[in-house]
């Protein structure tokens, strides 16, 4: 049963994922999005990562999205519908991407232990959120200190480029 | 693979949403509708029935025969997409909550996740997508402005939604909302914890940030289930009827009904997080003096039984109460401006909720509890 909705999730995810660059209309582009992060928080969930699964979709499909979706809908696009397909940059945008593609397959068949299946987790009722939480702050409290001075300067600098604009 | 589990778990799945969260949602239109009456001197509904208690079904077979239009300019797929979105997320946190102990031995939660509340912030942000694309899909103005202003709001409140919870988790250690309703059946309820040594000064005043996270918390579920006095995004004197102006019939339903089903599952986390959840103490004189007697599935036999159902209907009667007092509140008080409505929440509640989580970490940290 595990292995089944692993497929589904997974299918759903690349399905979506593939539906964001294909679809016309932003919005569409926007939903599918939010599909394809809830899919990838149920393969998280299926591995026992119930925290990290949940706040993919707290932060991605619950925050970011729809503040995306909010700009999107105040933007009116309609202009991005109606442009006709330029066959050049078409073709550039496959060949990119498959070169990213054999890199990430090249690099990562060369990794140790790529091919081997990692082994079961020896509690899987063990408290992530918990292990997550002591990691933050024991080992790694001084990075995390760093970045949230960084994300405070981030917001500070949006405001106050937003305002300017106002006066 | 364990058929029994999942056997279990659609049996509680099918009975907690269809034999409980359904009935509850008609029959809260129901109260609203008596309630208000009561509150403006009228009557009400009294007709249909036994003190018009058939109203609900009587209504709900009007939406359903009622004819299902789709006005011509609308975004067909979206226009239908959003009424499915305004309904499920609210149903769907009901998951988490643990709504009674144990009935024939099996835990009467119906997936007892360690991330607990998150979830429920989660499923509940995912909520905010049916009124937006509501308000878009209809490709009119009042619409428009509706889902514009509800996605602002929900996502206002969703911050002292989160700060607000943060003071439990310090005290519990915690997110599991079974552990939560353990903590208060063994130290007292979130906001009187008037069990165990309920003489200790140090109990009494955490009780006190517990209190203010109870408001806030409470005033912001408001604001997340667009409840007077917060339903700015359907002001009518404004909006029209807000987002779902264009709809009509069983897609208006689910938008209403999907509003009470949120309310419900609101006042469910509130009774779980700060009310004791599905505990209910019996106060006992016994041999060994005055005791809170512990009533749970857990006795043998048909007393176990007893006890497990008396559970869930505590648990139940207790969401019941605060369902009263939301619909006494939207009776009562008039609706705010919008520009007061965001201060309030980012300029007040924000605040609030993030020096009560100073304080209640200082009282733990440094009083001996």
């Amino acid at each position: 049963m595990p292995a089944l909705l692993f497929w589904i999730f997974a299918a759903a995810m690349l399905v979506f994922g593939a539906a964001v660059i294909i679809n016309r209309n932003p919005v569409a582009s926007a939903l599918s999005l939010v599909i394809s992060f809830l899919g990838l928080a149920a393969l998280f969930m299926s591995l026992d990562a119930y925290f990290i699964g949940i706040i993919q979709v707290l932060v991605y499909g619950g925050a970011v999205m729809v503040l995306f979706l909010f700009i999107i809908m105040l933007l009116d696009l309609r202009a991005e519908k109606a442009r006709r397909i330029n066959m050049v940059a078409f073709a550039g945008g496959i060949a990119v991407a498959l070169a990213l593609f054999v890199q990430i397959y090249l690099v990562v068949s060369q990794l140790r232990g790529a091919n081997a299946t990692a082994p079961a987790l020896a509690d899987p009722a063990a408290d992530d959120v918990r292990g997550v939480g002591l990691l933050l702050f024991e080992s790694y409290n001084l990075p995390f200190q760093i970045i949230a001075v960084l994300v405070l300067v981030v917001t500070i600098g949006v405001i106050v480029l937003s305002k300017r604009e106002l006066r | 693979m364990d058929y029994y589990f999942i056997i279990t778990t659609l049996m509680k799945i099918v009975g907690v949403v269809f034999l409980i969260i359904l009935p509850m949602v008609s029959y809260t239109v129901y109260a609203e509708r008596r309630v208000s009456a009561l509150i403006q001197d009228r009557l009400g509904p009294n007709r249909v029935g036994p003190a018009g208690l058939l109203q609900p079904v009587a209504d709900a077979l009007k939406f359903i025969l009622k004819e299902d239009f789709t006005p011509a300019h609308v975004n067909k797929f979206y226009y239908w997409l959003a009424p499915c979105l305004a309904m499920v997320p609210a149903i769907a946190t009901i998951a988490v909550v643990p709504f009674g102990s144990t009935l024939f031995g099996v835990p009467m939660v119906i997936a007892d996740i360690n991330v607990g509340v998150l979830y429920v912030f989660a499923i509940a942000s995912l909520g905010v997508y049916g009124i937006v694309i509501a308000g878009w899909a209809s490709n009119s103005k009042y619409p428009f402005l509706g889902g514009v202003r509800s996605s602002s709001q929900m996502i206002s409140y969703e911050l002292s939604l989160g700060l607000a919870v943060i003071p439990i988790f310090i005290l519990v250690g915690q997110l599991r909302l079974t552990e939560i309703v353990n903590y208060q059946i063994a130290h007292g309820w979130m906001i009187a914890p008037f069990i165990g040594d309920w003489l200790n000064p140090v109990k009494w005043l955490l009780a006190v940030p517990m209190l203010i996270s109870f408001a806030v918390f409470t005033v912001a579920i408001f604001a997340e289930t667009n409840r007077l006095p917060f339903d700015l995004p359907e002001a009518e004197t404004e909006l029209v009827g807000g987002y779902h102006t264009e709809y009509g019939s069983m897609k208006f339903a689910l938008f209403f009904l999907g509003e009470y089903a949120a309310m419900i599952t609101g006042a469910a986390i509130i009774v779980t997080l700060f009310l004791g959840g599905w505990h209910l103490p019996v106060p006992w004189w016994g041999a060994e003096g005055f005791q809170w007697l512990l009533i749970n599935g857990d006795a043998p036999g048909w007393r176990g039984v007893l006890g497990g159902l008396f559970n869930i209907a505590t648990f139940f009667a207790k969401v019941a109460v605060l369902l009263i007092v939301f619909i006494w509140v939207r009776w009562t008080l008039p609706r705010f401006r919008y520009d007061q409505l965001m201060r309030l929440g980012w300029v007040f509640f924000f605040e609030i909720a993030l020096v009560n989580i100073f304080v209640a970490a200082l009282i733990i940290a440094y009083l001996p509890l």
